[in-house]
């Protein structure tokens, strides 16, 4: 390096200093590229509220007390009035600790999420629950259909049902007895479609499904079995 | 207890429907549930401040004691609310933790208090939300430390007792490491420190310029250490003898030689005291004369030795040595900043003629002198290049060095405190310890208070009884109750220090035996036991007793040995003594006498526990033996006439 080369970073380092005081000063303001990421951070906290008592009471059959305890507890957990997927898995996955439950979570979260808009508010929440606890047995029924329809187009192929029925096997976990086989699912798709499938055309139909639960004692009493739990 | 997941059960519970027409077996029935009364809002009144919450909100977490029946045993039917007598303030955060799920720790109470009060309601602290987790293990470890170093300076302070039979290896060790133990101690530390000065002082005067003797030659300057060579000759010897013999004898002294040999102190001993003799034996040669000045440098690390007298410079070294990351971080940016600095500086001013740089190594004093701000000016760069670049370089030189320095600074600030803390906590615990024993004398002078006015006597005076004896609360009534009950059950009663060494003293009346009882129980009053003096004041004494029975020293177990030394009559055992006590006759005085008690047979001979503050441990009880027995029952065998024995 010569010296002339020399003097020039030095001359170089002095003139960025000079700019640096520059700066400080306010005099010389270079563009900044901080404040987009602040905006950001308003947009997540909006919350979503429900609408009113009444309403909700003319939609859904829970009386107003219930109502109020729903909230209550539904207000707590969120806050901001809705739930999104992730926390929609990760509350659930609290009750099945043993097994993966969070491709069942997804489809019950489809289910509940009757306006596909990638959340669940408390009417929808509410509104879901009302069918289950408080609807006749069809509703239910029907509502059970369109949980297993995952693509909702009115019927249920076998590799919807697969799908179900390896998410609810999920659940269970690696550690049952007897130990769990790899084509258990299958076989009870293969038993369900058996009981549904009247005219063995390979899908179940909404008919169809009523027609076989009405049949069946078994389902028919196990209905009944949460009419109790708020 | 995964926050909320009692609000979500009812939706997990609904949301299973959608097994239902999957099932191939049938489902179970539900359990049976009471009818729901609705939610309702609970009372909780927490030492009168009132808090209201739904019922729902408390059943959340079912396994604490507000979310599970346990509450119920603190409701309170008149007022309809549940009462807790505890803090209202840490009330606030444990409900809080019902309310949101997550528990905060409150940065200005006590941790300690905390954790009680998150024991009482079972909160396990496990359940403190992350953004408060950190601090509060942090406070809890630094609460552990301190109360651990508290508990090692108790075992430490308990240290001075010196156990019987301790080698002379084992005393010479502890005089040396803690030299406040003895005179003798005390007397050598001081010297040694003494020998350490002057042979520094020594050692530094010898440089100076003397004049020197005017006769000889024309006055010229000479080192002061050349013109009076045989003083510092003797002086030097002299030290360096002391300091011999003083290693010797740590040597000799030390639990673990090796591990001595290895220690810091040792090594700098040996520094200290080598040249000397290496330079008794190297002749003063010319060649390696060179090589014997050096040794001479070293005779300065006998300033080291001082770190043995002072703590302050003990705690500097051990700073250093705890903040060593730090240090060398220091030590590498600067060498880094050093090597940089000198290539540019070297570079920008090799054009110019007559330049100091010439190069880099060179260069590196010119930016260690300006990096640390000294600037001496025995190097400066000439060019504007260089100029500016050595600005920078001062500036650089400034921050590099500030960085490190406040984590050495506080460190030393944190250790430095800790000592400090320590040797206060030593200074207290003294008069922590005498206080707590006054607490405790002061109830077993109440009981015995109470005795002496009288207030044991039944039926008889009844009036005269409740005048003279003060008033007493209903604790003490029931305890002293329940002392008296003591008393009754082990026929014999509680007396003070003074009553039972003067009782034991009356024994020792004339009779001086090598022999000597235990001293597990009984008061040491240094050689006023052995009082041959006050025979009248016994006498007095042996007259109070005549209505008590047989009187013991304090502490049921010695009533027992006591008791059990009735039976015995074997003579007692050796035992080094602190008092002696006579036995032989009163054995057989005792022989005779009848009393009724309850009986065991402790047959080992006591050891000596000169620690008079403990009550006599159970251990020391088992060892009890015969002569302390023998000497307890001494007083009424004595006096068999003015001492009313009853029987049970």
């Amino acid at each position: 390096m010569s010296l002339d080369g020399l003097e020039m970073v030095a001359v170089l380092v002095v003139l960025a200093l000079f700019v640096k005081v520059l700066e400080q000063f306010g005099l010389f303001d270079p563009v900044s590229l901080e404040d987009s990421v602040e905006d950001e951070f308003e947009l997540s906290t909006v919350c979503h509220r429900p609408e009113g008592l009444e309403q909700l009471q003319e939609q859904t059959k829970f009386t107003r007390k219930e109502l109020q305890v729903l909230y209550r507890g539904f207000k707590n957990e969120c806050p901001s009035g809705i739930v999104n997927e992730e926390n929609f898995k990760q509350i659930y996955s609290q009750f099945f600790p043993q097994g993966d439950s969070s491709t069942y979570a997804t489809f019950l979260f489809n289910a509940f999420d009757t306006n596909h808009d990638g959340s669940v508010s408390f009417e929808d929440f509410v509104a879901g629950l009302s069918v289950i606890l408080r609807g006749t047995i069809d509703d239910r029924l029907n509502w059970a259909f369109n949980l297993y329809d995952l693509n909702k187009d009115g019927c249920i192929t076998k590799e919807e049902m697969l799908d179900i029925m390896k998410s609810i096997y999920d659940m269970m976990g690696k550690y049952t007895y007897p130990a769990l086989r790899e084509e258990a699912p299958r076989e009870h798709v293969e038993s369900f479609f058996q009981k549904m499938d009247r005219n063995k055309d390979g899908v179940v139909t909404i008919e169809e499904f009523i027609e076989s639960c009405q049949k069946d004692e078994n389902i028919m009493r196990s209905m009944r079995l949460f009419d109790n739990v708020i | 207890m995964a926050a909320g997941v009692a609000t979500w059960l009812p939706f997990a519970r609904a949301a299973a429907v959608g097994w239902l027409p999957l099932a191939q077996q049938p489902l179970p029935p539900a359990p049976g549930v009471k009818a729901s009364r609705g939610d309702e809002v609970l009372v909780v009144n927490v030492s009168g401040r009132r808090f209201e919450t739904w019922k729902n909100t408390l059943d959340r977490y079912p396994d604490t004691l507000l979310g599970s029946s346990e509450k119920e045993f603190f409701y309170n039917a008149e007022s309809g609310e549940y009462f807790f007598d505890r803090d209202p303030d840490m009330f606030r955060h444990v409900l809080n933790f019902y309310r949101t799920g997550r528990l905060h720790c409150p940065r200005q109470e006590c941790i300690q208090a905390f954790d009680e009060e998150l024991a009482f309601y079972g909160l396990v602290p496990e359940l403190i939300g992350d953004c408060c987790l950190e601090e509060y293990r942090d406070r809890k470890k630094e609460n552990a430390e301190r109360l651990a170093e508290d508990e090692e300076a108790e075992q430490a302070g308990d240290g001075p007792a010196l156990p019987a039979g301790s080698s002379l290896r084992q005393r010479l060790w502890r005089a040396f490491e803690n030299p406040h133990t003895s005179t003798t101690a005390l007397v050598f530390y001081y010297v040694t420190g003494f020998f350490i000065a002057v042979s520094v002082i020594a050692n530094v005067v010898e440089t100076i310029p003397c004049r020197g003797t005017p006769a000889r030659r024309p006055p010229r300057e000479q080192p002061c250490g050349d013109r009076f060579p045989n003083a510092f000759f003797c002086m030097d010897t002299a030290c360096v003898l002391i300091f011999t013999g003083e290693y010797l004898l740590r040597l000799f002294a030390a639990p673990s030689r090796c591990r001595f040999l290895r220690s810091v102190m040792s090594l700098i001993d040996i520094v200290a005291i080598l040249p000397y003799y290496i330079g008794l034996f190297v002749s003063k040669k010319d060649d390696v004369s060179g090589a014997f000045v050096t040794l001479r440098v070293f005779r300065v690390f006998r300033i080291f030795k001082f770190s043995r007298h002072s703590q302050g410079l003990r705690i500097l070294g051990y700073t250093l040595k705890s903040c060593a990351s730090e240090l060398g971080f220091l030590l590498f940016s600067l060498t880094m900043a050093i090597i940089i600095f000198a290539t540019v500086m070297f570079y920008a001013e090799k054009g110019t003629s007559k330049t100091n740089f010439t190069s880099i190594p060179a260069a590196f004093w010119y930016t260690i002198v300006t990096m640390t701000t000294l600037g001496y000016g025995d190097m400066v760069p000439s060019t504007i290049a260089g100029k500016i670049f050595g600005s920078i370089c001062s500036l650089s030189g400034v921050l590099v060095i500030a960085l490190p320095v406040p984590v050495i600074v506080s460190n030393f600030s944190r250790i430095y405190h800790q000592n400090q803390r320590a040797d206060k906590r030593r200074a207290q615990q003294k008069v922590r310890l005498a206080r707590i024993r006054l607490a405790k004398s002061g109830t077993t002078n109440a009981f015995l208070q109470y005795k002496q006015n009288g207030g044991l006597e039944d039926n008889s005076s009844g009036e005269e009884q409740a005048l003279c004896v003060r008033n007493r609360s209903a604790f003490e009534q029931q305890h002293h109750h329940l002392l008296h009950c003591l008393e009754k059950t082990t026929c014999h009663e509680f007396t003070d220090e003074l009553t039972f060494s003067e009782a034991l003293g009356t024994i020792s009346l004339g009779r001086r035996t090598s022999r000597s009882t235990s001293v597990s129980s009984q008061p040491v009053g240094p050689g006023s036991m052995l009082s041959s003096c006050c025979p009248r004041r016994t006498k007095r004494r042996a007259i109070r007793l005549a209505n008590s029975t047989a009187s013991v020293s304090r502490g049921s177990m010695q009533e027992l040995e006591t008791l059990a030394g009735l039976q015995h009559s074997s003579a007692p055992q050796s035992r080094s003594s602190l008092n002696a006590k006579p036995h032989d006759s009163l054995d057989l005085n005792c022989d005779s006498r009848d009393f009724v008690a309850a009986i065991i047979s402790i047959p080992t001979p006591p050891a000596n526990t000169p620690d008079e503050s403990q009550p006599s441990s159970p251990g020391s009880a088992g060892r009890a033996g015969n002569t302390l027995r023998n000497s307890n029952l001494g007083t009424p065998c004595l006096l068999p006439e003015t001492v009313k024995i009853s029987s049970l």
